[in-house]
């Protein structure tokens, strides 16, 4: 990735909006990412959330009052569908937004300051880097038996920002070297302001891509901690959909498929739109990647 | 120039004159280097980019320095402008040494002399508008607060730069200005900062001619007007003469002073082989003038490398007046020959 | 300057360039023409510059002349014709790749801006001029043979072949890269040379090395020269004849001393009154207010006019095309696109008649 600078200027927002609006692949993506987030966030609303567990209708077959059958306790697997996609979407934009922000702060104080405090950040980097996230997890659940997904975000962030954070902080690095740097510090305008006004505006592009990236990653990582049982089962949950269809052997019964290929191919419909449209960025806002 | 804000607060040790006029032009220089140097450590040896030059600019006064790329130049310039530490001697504001500077002296230094840089493609940063790269200073130093100062600051600058009508440029990004224009922005930022003095870097070298010249005559207005010393560095001994012709030349070469001078003299009285070279060497815009024109040839075209200096005279192995057994042996010091002209060179005669 | 060669021009100009449009493809559906209806003959042994500001055209222009602009760009309209060496005429516009390919560096090569990027930098310079001989030669030679001429060739521009030839680009210096450049350029003994910016970038002293050069050269080797410049001095030493450009037209056009001393186009007169001599006394260069129209927004009349001193409300309607002002052969002819060329002359100069 390159510094992102030579992007025009239209706003840092206008810049986003055309580089999303700009290539097919782009409206692709940002349709579907939309689509995935009407469907999780408004369809709640149009739904009836009244989804009682029926034993009658276990597995039960797609039918026009149950439009994805029903699951093993007989419930709505559609409503649940619908329910499901809050907690992990809300997981996955929380945990990114850390991410991103502890990378950017560190990252570029540690490219801007250099010194000591830099040493220290990339030492910190690395002890945070060894840390394996699932063993990190299984402690955390052992312990806690936390169900908040707040808490699950904040787990997720503050152990996936060193490598966000060593990319910033080269760019800072050469970025710090440029002239319009170097002209603010002749006009003496405090190296907080040079860094977060002059310097990382400039890579606003760059870290806003790596912000999406961090929300398909911290969804895999949400998801996946459910399906292997870390997180207690509360509400309805797309990752907690597939870990029930797992542990209640629905890969074995042909009538339980949407039961588990529904929520799959929602958090992969949400993940392949969010990467079409990083895509689409990245092309406009790498002058070396933009087609001439 | 901008009226609402109050003059800022030199350095208490040097109370700040009211008004910088043409009264005190003839003054004591604002900024002085003292036998400055800059060695750069490279894993080829150590190269001396800069050996030790003393120079002065004055309130109002124009001080061009020229010569090859190399020649130490644009580092001097760097280290007048506090941008780089020198290696040895020192750089004088207001006749006090900068190393000696607290943090209230430095930010008043710092403020009094600008740089210009020489690519105005790059000094602007691409995400911030022409308003608030020019503000950003302003407001952060309180040289004018509310928003109806500070707008009316910015627009005051623009004028001053000639870049109007001044509105419709405020809130415009570097992009949609051209190269002039982007430099004049950078001019206006500089002296957003009210300066004593500017350095400006081949500040017009990558500009067109025409624009070239209009540009110069803006800075030449802010010389004669606001009293603004220039440190000018070029290659272009035309600009050099256009713009320092009240003013001095100093010619580099590597690293050091060989000549210096008023202007007119330097330019058309050459002492020294190298500036003689270096005038005679221009293509002239006249063809008639192109084939009249003396031109002195050089013994070899290329300049020796920097970590390994020849004995003697640095220009010797060049110089067509070279003279064996005095040239390369002693290197010729920098000495005044009248007419408060400075020359190193052996062989070169003294005015006449 | 240069006494003229032994010129063939009895047998017309080499190069004919007529009507000739350079554009851009910029999107889709969209293009750009960035040089319109350019016209001029250039007989053996000329050296022509083309001058004009940044963005004129000027380097389009002289790319186009060879075909090699970049892929989105095209010579759109015109003719293009060149007397080969064997004596027949082509369109170089219609050339096939192959013959296009022969053409180059046989006939006519082109020395780019920016010495260091035309030197591919992981190849020694003897590669280069292997590959060039290779590439563009008829017939096979032995390698030893090649690096022999290779070295009178650069022995030609006063380089030492055995320190150049098995060295990487980066450890030349600017200058000797240029040299290097040129001498590549003329390995095939093109009869036509182009320059693009031949010294820009380059320090006054080396770029004093590289005119007296390519002067020694054009007196030994007899090719012609369009050289693309900013710089007028470069012009009014290197060059015969000179063609100004504005807004992708030329606007005048004529012999070095027309333009130097008699401009008849505002635009070339305001050029040069804005680079003074540097001997002699101060002469107080006139500003040239505003920049040069986009090449997409062309006002409707003479493209000029908004900056022009003497505007008239003529000027804003009709656009002026190139009229002769003063007929002579070898294209050598005085001419501009100014409605009031014929009013008194505009040189800036005196004292010249």
């Amino acid at each position: 990735m390159a510094v992102t600078t030579s992007a025009p200027a239209a706003g840092v927002w206008g810049t986003i909006a055309r580089g999303l609006t700009r290539t097919t692949s782009g409206i692709v993506g940002l349709c579907l990412v939309l689509s995935v987030l009407a469907f999780a966030f408004v369809g709640p609303y149009l739904v009836d959330p009244y989804n009682p567990t029926d034993t009658t209708a276990i597995w039960g077959p797609i039918s026009s009052e149950h439009w994805l059958g029903t699951n093993h306790e007989g419930k709505d697997t559609f409503v649940q569908l619908v329910m499901g996609g809050r907690e992990p979407i809300w997981v996955g934009v929380v945990a990114a937004l850390i991410t991103v922000a502890i990378a950017v702060v560190l990252g570029g104080i540690a490219g801007y300051v250099r010194g000591r405090i830099d040493h220290f950040l990339l030492q910190l980097t690395d002890i945070t880097m060894t840390i394996p996230f699932i063993v990190l997890m299984l402690v955390v659940a052992s312990f806690y038996r936390t169900s908040s997904p707040l808490v699950v975000s904040f787990i997720i962030g503050l152990v996936t920002w060193p490598f966000l954070m060593r990319s910033i902080r080269a760019q800072v690095l050469t970025l710090k070297e440029r002239e319009f740097v170097e002209a603010a510090r002749l006009q003496d305008l405090g190296t907080a302001r040079i860094l977060f006004v002059e310097v990382l505006p400039n890579m606003a592009g760059y870290i806003f891509i790596n912000f999406i990236i961090a929300i398909t990653n911290a969804i895999y990582a949400v998801v996946g901690m459910y399906l292997l049982g870390l997180l207690p089962s509360t509400a309805d949950n797309w990752g907690l959909m597939i870990q029930q269809a797992w542990d209640n052997n629905a890969f074995l019964l042909p009538s339980a498929a949407p039961f588990l290929i529904a929520p799959m191919v929602m958090i992969m419909l949400f993940q392949i739109g969010l990467v079409t449209m990083t895509r689409s960025l990245e092309q406009t806002l790498d002058p070396r990647l933009r087609d001439r | 120039m901008i009226e609402q804000p109050p003059r800022r607060s030199r350095p208490a040790t040097s109370p700040a004159p009211e008004r910088r006029g043409p009264a005190d032009r003839a003054g004591p220089p604002v900024l002085s280097l003292r036998g400055a140097r800059q060695v750069f450590s490279t894993p080829r040896g150590d190269v001396p980019a800069v050996a030790g030059v003393d120079l002065d600019v004055r309130p109002g006064q124009v001080l061009c320095l020229v010569g090859e790329s190399g020649c130490g130049k644009t580092t001097t310039a760097r280290m007048a402008a506090g941008l780089a530490e020198p290696t040895g001697g020192e750089v004088l504001y207001r006749g006090a040494g900068l190393r000696g500077f607290g943090k209230q002296e430095r930010a008043g230094f710092r403020r009094a002399v600008q740089y210009i840089h020489q690519d105005p493609y790059a000094s602007l940063n691409p995400v911030r508008t022409v308003y608030s790269t020019l503000t950003a200073g302003l407001r952060r130093h309180g040289l004018a607060k509310g928003r109806e100062q500070v707008r009316r600051a910015a627009i005051e600058l623009l004028e001053r730069v000639d870049l109007t009508p001044a509105e419709d440029h405020l809130d415009k990004y570097p992009h949609q200005l051209s190269g002039g224009q982007r430099q004049r922005v950078a001019v206006a930022r500089a002296l957003a900062m009210d300066p004593e003095v500017i350095i400006a870097d081949e500040s017009t070298s990558m500009l067109d001619v025409s624009i070239r010249v209009s540009l110069l005559n803006t800075l030449g207005a802010l010389r004669d007007d606001l009293g603004v010393g220039f440190c000018f560095i070029t290659h272009d001994l035309a600009v050099a003469k256009y713009f320092a012709w009240d003013g001095e030349i100093a010619v580099m070469y590597l690293g050091k002073v060989v000549e210096q001078g008023p202007t007119p003299d330097v330019i058309n009285d050459p002492r020294h082989p190298y500036t003689r070279a270096l005038v005679s060497a221009v293509c002239e815009p006249d063809p008639d003038l192109a084939r009249t024109k003396e031109r002195v040839r050089l013994r070899s075209a290329d300049i020796p490398d920097l970590t390994d200096l020849p004995s003697g005279c640095d220009f010797h192995p060049r110089c067509p007046l070279y003279e064996q057994g005095r040239c390369d042996t002693e290197r010729p010091p920098l000495v005044e020959t009248g007419g408060r002209r400075l020359l190193a060179c052996h062989v070169a005669d003294g005015p006449g | 300057m240069t006494p003229k060669p032994p010129g063939r021009a009895a047998d017309g100009p080499l190069l004919s360039v007529r009507g000739v449009d350079v554009g851009y493809r910029t999107g889709r559906r969209t293009r750009l023409t960035a040089v319109h209806d350019v016209s001029f003959d250039l007989y053996p042994g000329q050296s022509m510059a083309l001058v004009g500001e940044s963005g004129c055209g000027k380097t389009t222009l002289g790319l186009g002349l060879l075909r090699l602009l970049p892929r989105t760009g095209t010579v759109s309209a015109g003719q293009v014709l060149f007397r080969r060496k064997r004596g027949d005429e082509v369109d170089v516009r219609t050339l096939a790749e192959e013959d296009l390919r022969r053409f180059r560096w046989n006939e006519a090569a082109m020395v780019f801006q920016g010495a260091m990027n035309a030197f591919n930098p992981v190849l020694r310079v003897e590669e280069h001029f292997l590959d060039t001989f290779r590439a563009h030669e008829h017939t096979r030679r032995p390698r030893a043979e090649l690096l022999e001429e290779s070295a009178e060739l650069l022995e030609m521009v006063r380089l030492d072949p055995a320190r150049v030839l098995p060295s990487h680009p980066h450890e030349l210096s600017g200058g000797m890269r240029q040299r290097a450049l040129i001498a590549l350029a003329l390995a095939l003994r093109p009869q036509l040379l182009i320059l693009d910016e031949p010294t820009t970038a380059l320090d006054v002293l080396t770029q004093r090395s590289v005119v007296e050069q390519l002067t020694e050269l054009r007196e030994r080797l007899s090719f012609s020269m369009v050289f693309i410049t900013h710089d007028l001095g470069l012009a009014a030493e290197l060059a015969d004849r000179v063609g100004t450009m504005y807004a992708g037209r030329l606007i005048e056009t004529g012999t070095t001393r027309d333009l130097f001393h008699r401009a008849r186009h505002p635009y070339t007169s305001a050029l040069i009154g804005s680079v003074p001599p540097v001997v002699g006394d101060l002469h107080v260069p006139e500003p040239l207010p505003g920049g040069p129209p986009g090449i997409d927004e062309l006002p409707p009349g003479c493209p000029f006019a908004p900056r022009c001193p003497r505007v008239t409300e003529e000027c804003t309607a009709t656009r002026p095309e190139l009229r002769v002002l003063h007929p002579r052969d070898e294209g050598l002819s005085h001419a501009a696109a100014c409605l009031h060329a014929d009013g008194a002359e505009l040189s800036t100069r005196g004292g010249h008649p």
